[in-house]
């Protein structure tokens, strides 16, 4: 069995070469191999969504993914999406409204509501929930996340 | 109890943030995902990763360990066993000496000879990955004798029952008996007496981030570093210098960022206290972070009580007496250093808090079982003791015919009745229970909604409301844990240092969790020294640099962090304004510092900027005055004296609806009055209550770790262990009276536990409300389930 596996990709916006194991998953590859921390581990199971990142342009679980899966793709972080402004109007919300405490579901939870305002630009507060309701969240209570979605979306 | 009159200046301040909905300073950096959680902290390649191996029985004796195949593994640093371990460290004993009787047995990071858990750790796995350390972990061969497991805590005291801990001569860790009044008496007085069981499922806190260390020794220096996702630094710092015989200031605990806590991080953990061992004998950094699948059997569980509740009340709706019979399993140690008696003492001593009544009587049994440890888990007894109160006049509201909202106007105490006792005798300063509840009933227009109510059940439709009333301890004195040994500190420091340019940074005892302790924090000191928020920068969760402290449970934080940074700006702008009357040549007394600038107090006229005082007192301190030494740095500390506790209270409502068929409840609205006394930032005081009715929630309905009868845990995994997601939650409306208390010039009082505290209550209340008119007995064994419901309904 292979046990190593030669990727290429590029992760915000540039070129990455590593020689990875095959069983290494994408959130580990990002956070280990390359540093970008941004993205939590929260269950490696899928359930949690704090590892949520973008892969070719939609949100993908970084724990549900190998990272040889990703040879070839379009990876986008937290960091580079903060750097680049696109999540501005967002996270501008999120903080205006306290829509994070701990921190630790919010880049996941950025990159979730990102791709709902972006699919479903109309969604009410009970669309925004079932939205999000793949990204878990122990501090809030969620009801701050929905009106901090609701917020960004107007700006 | 003391009559204490508050110097309320820092309300009266100008410039004032207190009351202000600031944004945390914090948090943007959060947002960006460049926060620093432990795991994110990497010190280099010679760090080793562990990995334990994990008991597979509830009960089981090691016979022997083969980690011959583990140790020659790829990447495999070092295999350690409980008896390597034990070497170099400690055991301890999870005891208080004011829970009078309680026992527990020693504990070691690693055990010795005998797991007592399914999933308790056995044995160490370190290697240069937590991959490699797993694989290697897989081939460490444990020879088990299967002991009997002791799972039901009915049970657990029968004569032949297994004892697991055979020195401790039975499985009773505490029982604990209370009489106050004349039970009997009430009874025979009362025109109903009802008794109903109440069942609160053992649940967890689930954490975003898990419990996680990275600790570090230096042997050439006898230093050990640790990054700690802790609550508790200073108390952690303790415990790892006292266990591995290292003298204190030898241990630095840092704790960045914490990714939730919710008392779950406040706690000795064998594993992470291992963790540390490994680094020591390695002489290497060690990380160590609990996968999910771990967390669910390490992590602390909580609530696993069956309390036996009765009320006495008469036609006239007054309540005579409540009594309790409360027993509950707590695994197989009491946890160290807070216990694991602290909730079933909470019950006892806090059953019926909002109400007037004289006879109580109160028997709390706790006894060991070979499952995961249980202890302090956010508002700690409180979700219990509220919903058998709550439960019970619900109950005696049904019986003697009266609104539910009467019979709770009839016994509140009254709001002008403080300070006073509670039945049990503990003091009360100063709350608000009808001017709650009135509030709370005019926001969800009580009336009104139960005409809606009683209009749809008309058409088939089952809606419920339910009340619950409540009190919260916060804001704790030395009466919680150091009266009983613990080196647990109730007190908390700040220091406040002006820099050369004019900005101040602030250290304090109290950590940030993610309730916002920092914006509280930022806004106290820049109000008590009069600066904008702008200009400070705040340092928490370093044993070397901020001052001893607490840190965070109990819902202490910002009460008595926050008063110790009031007490510290006030000192550091008398202080500043010192210096600037010396350079001045003016009477300092006649001089204030506001928005950052010292100016003339009667005229607000402009004086001189902190910046040119910083500049002054650092670089050209041959101006100054012959005699006079400029101290730019300020420490001072608060610990509340007079009262144990600082109660909080408040009263929630729920509105739901179940559907029949299938047993689902939708939650539809939920509301919150609470008192915390001075509210510093309203909108983070109500994200705490938010997030704290959410959690009270999860456990009313969906929260439970499943244990089959051999002590295995079934549902060990985010798929099956069912949390609040935000499909299930409905908006959720919040209220404030506020009642500072006179203890501290501040005047707040704890708000992240209310939540919590009276959600179940409101919820059961309103489920059996739904319920009634369709023949339900009430349902009173929580989580509420749809299958519970429907056996309540009789549909299966």
């Amino acid at each position: 069995m292979q046990t190593n596996v030669d990727i290429t990709l590029r992760v915000n916006g540039a070129a990455v070469s590593r020689r990875v194991e095959a069983r290494m998953n994408l959130v580990d590859f990002l956070r280990e191999e390359l540093g970008l921390t941004g993205s939590h581990v929260g269950c490696e199971h899928g359930v949690c969504g704090a590892c949520t990142v973008r892969v070719d342009g939609r949100i993908a679980r970084g724990c549900l993914m190998v990272a040889a899966q990703a040879d070839g793709a379009e990876v986008w972080t937290i960091e580079g999406l903060s750097d680049t402004g696109e999540l501005r109007a967002l996270k501008d919300a999120f903080v205006e409204r306290n829509a994070l405490q701990c921190g630790y579901c919010t880049p996941g939870m950025l990159l979730t509501a990102a791709e709902l305002l972006e699919r479903r630009p109309d969604a009410g507060r009970a669309e925004i929930r079932r939205f999000l309701s793949g990204n878990y969240c122990r501090c809030t209570g969620y009801e701050a996340i929905v009106d901090a979605v609701e917020m960004a979306r107007g700006r | 109890m003391t009559d204490l009159v508050a110097d309320r200046w820092i309300l009266d301040r100008p410039n004032s943030y207190i009351g202000r909905s600031v944004p945390r300073p914090n948090a943007p950096r959060l947002a960006e995902g460049r926060g620093t959680f432990v795991d994110d902290v990497e010190l280099g390649r010679r760090t080793g990763h562990a990995a334990f191996v994990r008991s597979p029985h509830a009960h089981a004796r090691i016979r022997s360990i083969d980690t011959e195949a583990a140790r020659a593994a790829p990447g495999v640093i070092a295999v350690v066993t409980g008896r390597e371990l034990a070497e170099i460290h400690d055991p301890w004993v999870g005891v208080l000496t004011h829970l009078e009787g309680l026992k527990s047995a020693p504990q070691y990071a690693l055990p010795l000879d005998t797991a007592t858990w399914q999933g308790e750790a056995v044995a160490a796995v370190v290697a240069e990955s937590r991959a490699k350390a797993e694989d290697a972990a897989e081939l460490v061969a444990i020879d088990w004798e299967v002991r009997p497991a002791v799972t039901d805590p009915a049970t657990a005291l029968d004569p032949d029952t297994t004892v697991i801990h055979e020195s401790l001569g039975d499985n009773l860790a505490w029982r604990r008996n209370a009489n106050f009044g004349d039970v009997e008496a009430a009874y025979a007085e009362a025109d109903h007496v009802i008794e109903e069981t109440f069942v609160f499922a053992r649940h967890t806190g689930v954490c975003v981030e898990p419990r996680a260390i990275l600790a570090d020794f230096n042997p050439a220096e006898e230093q050990l570093t640790v990054w700690h996702n802790t609550q508790c630094p200073h108390m952690i710092q303790n415990i790892l210098a006292t266990h591995y015989r290292l003298d204190e200031h030898r241990v630095r605990v840092i704790a960045r960022d914490v990714g939730g806590s919710f008392g779950i991080k406040v706690h000795t953990y064998a594993d992470e206290i291992a963790t540390a061992g490994l680094s020591i004998l390695l002489k290497r950094p060690v990380k160590f972070v609990a996968d999910r699948m771990e967390s669910f059997v390490s992590d602390i569980h909580a609530r696993d009580h069956r309390v036996r509740g009765t009320i006495a009340v008469r036609n006239d709706g007054a309540i005579l007496a409540f009594e309790i019979d409360a027993l509950t399993g707590i695994g197989p140690y009491s946890m160290y250093p807070r216990t694991s008696g602290i909730e079933a003492n909470q019950i006892v001593n806090l059953m019926g808090g909002p109400y007037v009544f004289d006879h109580y009587r109160a028997q709390a049994t706790v006894v060991f079982q070979n499952k995961n440890m249980m202890c302090q888990y956010r508002a700690v007894g409180h979700p219990i003791k509220c919903a058998v109160t709550e439960g019970l006049v619900d109950s005696a509201a049904r019986a003697t015919g009266l609104d539910p909202a009467e019979l709770r106007r009839r016994n509140l105490r009254a709001d002008d009745s403080y300070p006073c006792r509670s039945a049990q005798g503990l003091p009360f300063e100063n709350l608000s229970h009808q001017e709650s509840l009135a509030k709370l009933l005019e926001a969800m227009d009580y009336e009104a909604l139960k005409a809606e109510r009683d209009a749809l059940r008309e058409r088939g439709v089952h809606r419920g409301i339910g009340l619950a009333s409540f009190i919260e301890v916060t804001n704790p004195s030395a009466m919680f844990y150091g009266v009983g040994g613990a080196r647990i500190s109730a007190q908390d420091g700040a220091t406040m240092r002006l820099d050369a340019r004019g900005n101040v940074f602030v250290a304090t005892g109290a950590t940030e969790q993610g309730q916002g302790m920092e914006a509280v924090i930022s806004q106290v000191a820049a109000t008590a020294v009069g600066v904008p928020p702008e200009r400070l920068r705040i340092v928490t969760g370093d044993t070397d640099h901020t001052p001893y402290g607490g840190g965070t449970w109990a819902s202490r934080a910002a009460g008595i962090g926050g008063e110790a940074v009031a007490q510290a700006g006030r000192a550091l702008r008398q202080q500043i304004l010192r210096a600037a009357a010396a350079m001045l040549q003016e009477e300092a007394a006649n001089l204030d510092l506001r928005g950052g600038v010292v100016v003339d107090a009667a005229t607000g006229a402009e004086r001189i900027g902190l910046d040119e005082i910083g500049r002054i007192c650092y670089y050209r301190p041959d101006t100054l005055p012959d005699g006079f030494q400029a101290e730019l740095v300020a420490t001072r500390h608060y610990v509340p004296r007079k009262y144990p506790f600082a109660f909080t209270n408040g009263a929630q409502a729920s509105y739901l609806e179940v559907d029949v068929e299938t047993g689902f409840i939708t939650l539809i609205d939920h509301w919150c009055v609470e008192d915390c006394g001075t509210v510093i930032n309203p909108l983070l005081v109500d994200e705490q209550i938010r997030g704290g009715i959410v959690q009270g929630l999860g456990g009313a309905l969906f929260e439970e770790c499943v244990y089959d009868r051999d002590g295995q845990m079934l549902n060990a995994n985010m798929a099956d262990y069912l949390v609040p997601m935000a499909a299930e939650l409905p908006d959720m409306k919040c209220g404030h009276v506020e009642s500072p208390t006179a203890e501290s010039d501040l005047g707040a009082k704890g708000a992240g536990e209310a939540g919590t505290c009276g959600a179940p209550a409101a919820v059961m209340n309103a489920l059996n409300d739904a319920l009634a008119p369709l023949g339900a007995k009430p349902l009173t064994d929580m989580p509420f389930t749809p299958r519970k419901v429907l056996r309540a309904l009789g549909r299966i």
